[in-house]
């Protein structure tokens, strides 16, 4: 390869560029800083010198023609000279696909317009979601009626998949969330010599609400993002397309098996979290607190009503009808390609945690409302 | 011969366009029926709307004597078990090995024994030409010459009078399409099928097609043999058997 360079003389009024060697993506960098340096003010006329140059490619085409009508705009002459034959066919080809490419008019959105199509957009949405709804109702009635058509093997295995081997993450989780509960109350609780109160604190505070958010919070995450990235890639590769030419309704063989399964396991894994947070809060009791495991069982047999486990147990199929819906739905509505897979599987873990908190939020309304 | 399928007046919107703007074509008995067009203009969408996978806007579609507009479900659950689709990319159902593929729709629509389904499924491995030592791998160990062949074998399942295929041949080397030209045309002899494809094969379609039937412009610009189809007068048919035949 020759040596390129770009020589830059000014003569009076009259700019010369002269290039050697070759003009190509690789150096245009270079010799764009060079040349917007230099003020064209002054200038009068331009000469482009490219007899030694032996080669330019079509990004070094683009550049020179970017430059001549730079020129052209303030009306300074240019002149090009070159006796290369290749060179000059590459600059009529760039400077000819110019013309054509000119008609390209992009129209522009006006915000007006973007909040039209986005409102209209979230409507669609809501309008599928409510057909998904629908079409699951109908299809659960169905189920539900026909003992016989009721896919056990499907619904046992989903409630391995989602139930059983969420047992340890469950547990782990809500263990955690008892102790760390615990560990900071006790703290509180202590300057009030209120010792024995956090047996109440820890019973109600974990049987009601946080062992069942948790554990759906924790199921979201996991089965939800599941669901939609199952059925997603089902979509993408048509066996959707394939199952229902086949007569198979995709409700009666991958929805309702899925949502029944998790409305089956999440109260189950609400129970263990239940446990496992107790167990945890017990424990700090125990060594901070000096609350012998007797004193907290004693205590808390006589101030906790059995009411209060049965109002965490409760929330969990609501819950995860909550979680098993949005994720399958989402699953469905991914498109042919992969951005949407990732796409619809963030955006049903996020929603299902969302509608999680605000049927939570709804609950604890009606039950203070009932006085329950 | 009887009509198999018969689009009449057939328009589709796609978003704000239009695809199909008053479509006509029918398919007789025994037939090997192509769809042929330039890129886009929806002859998978057709294909689509034959199986019940999408709705057209207005006109008539009839498929083995059902009208698709008016379709009830219990007659629509009847018709798809009268007719097998191939998707272009096989759509095995991943979770299920090539044998259970096949088996599933014997398993859920018949009261057939487990052993009575067994030798049907290995009749339909070896009628397609699939080894019965591979049907106990799954889709994603398998290649995919073998993917469309066992995909052939589920759709042949039920034992269908007509088969739809989507572009059978793309992404096969050229002696794995002529092997599957040749078992198409086999099977249409050895079951009296009547098959309705898409395809881009010019060499596939000049083996096995009986009739075709060209899309462009949103209408059938011709129906019939493919030998005549060289005389009309249209560009894209010009430039795509002169390609052809050059080849």
């Amino acid at each position: 390869m020759s040596d390129s360079s770009l020589d830059i003389k000014i003569i009076q009024n009259r700019l010369s560029l002269i290039f050697k060697g070759e003009l190509t993506l690789l150096n245009i960098a270079d010799y764009s800083k060079q040349v917007d340096v230099i003020s064209l003010n002054q200038q009068q006329s331009v000469y482009i010198d490219f007899r030694e140059l032996n080669f330019l490619d079509s990004a070094g085409a683009v550049f020179i023609r970017s430059f001549m009508k730079k020129l052209s705009s303030r009306s300074i002459a240019v002149e090009t000279l070159c006796q290369n034959r290749d060179i000059l066919a590459m600059l009529e080809l760039v400077s000819s696909q110019e013309n054509s490419s000119i008609t390209t008019n992009k129209n522009k959105i006006t915000l007006l317009e973007k909040i039209g199509k986005v409102t209209l957009n979230n409507y669609y949405g809501f309008i599928s979601f409510m057909h998904f709804i629908g079409e699951l109702f109908v299809n659960k009635f169905h189920y539900l009626l026909t003992p016989k058509n009721i896919r056990y093997k499907e619904i046992a295995f989903e409630i391995n998949e989602s139930g059983v081997k969420a047992f340890w993450i469950v547990s782990l989780t809500s263990f955690l969330i008892g102790l760390v509960l615990a560990y900071q109350s006790a703290y509180q609780l202590k300057i009030y010599g209120a010792n024995i109160f956090i047996v109440d604190m820890l019973g109600l505070s974990i049987l009601r609400e946080l062992a069942p958010v948790i554990t759906a919070i924790v199921v979201a995450g996991r089965s939800g993002s599941a669901f939609t990235a199952q059925i997603g890639a089902m979509k993408i590769t048509q066996e959707l397309d394939a199952m229902r030419t086949m007569g198979f309704n995709p409700y009666r063989f991958l929805v309702v098996p899925r949502i029944l399964a998790l409305m089956i396991s999440l109260p189950i894994l609400i129970f263990v979290a239940d446990m496992m947070a107790l167990l945890g809060g017990m424990i700090i009791a125990n060594i901070d607190l000096g609350i012998s495991t007797d004193l907290f069982l004693d205590r808390f047999s006589s101030v906790i009503a059995v009411k209060h486990f049965f109002i965490g147990i409760i929330k969990g199929p609501f819950f995860a009808f909550l979680i098993a819906s949005i994720g399958i739905y989402r699953g469905l509505m991914v498109k042919d390609d992969t951005q949407s897979l990732g796409f619809n599987t963030t955006k049903s873990v996020v929603e299902a945690i969302f509608a999680v908190i605000v049927c939570d939020a709804i609950f604890s309304i009606a039950f203070t409302s009932l006085k329950i | 011969m009887k009509n198999i399928i018969k689009v009449r007046d057939l328009k589709t919107l796609f978003g704000d366009k239009m695809i199909h703007d008053g479509l006509n074509l029918t398919v007789k008995e025994g037939e090997i029926y192509g769809l042929l067009g330039p890129s886009g203009c929806g002859k998978t969408t057709l294909l689509r709307e034959m199986v019940m996978l999408q709705k057209s806007l207005s006109g008539s579609i009839e498929v083995l004597g059902y009208e698709l507009n008016s379709i009830r479900y219990a007659e629509a659950q009847e018709l798809r078990k009268k007719f097998g689709v191939l998707f272009q990319f096989g759509a095995l159902f991943s979770s299920l090995t090539i044998r259970e593929n096949i088996a599933l729709p014997l398993v859920e629509f018949t009261n057939l024994s487990r052993g009575m389904i067994g030798e049907i499924v290995d009749f339909k491995i070896n009628i397609v030409g699939l080894e019965v030592g591979d049907a106990d791998l799954y889709p994603s160990q398998i290649s995919g010459g073998m993917k469309k062949k066992a995909a052939l074998a589920r759709s042949l399942a039920m034992d269908p009078k007509l088969l739809f295929l989507d572009e059978p041949t793309s992404g096969l080397d050229p002696i794995s399409a002529r092997e599957f030209d040749s078992l198409i045309l086999k099977l249409r002899d050895l079951l009296g099928l009547t098959i309705m494809m898409v395809s881009h094969d010019l060499t596939s379609m000049y083996d096995t097609l009986d009739s075709v039937a060209i899309i462009d412009n949103k209408k059938i610009i011709y129906e019939g043999t493919l030998n005549n189809a060289i005389k009309i007068d249209n560009e894209f048919i010009r430039t795509f058997f002169r390609k052809g035949e050059s080849i």
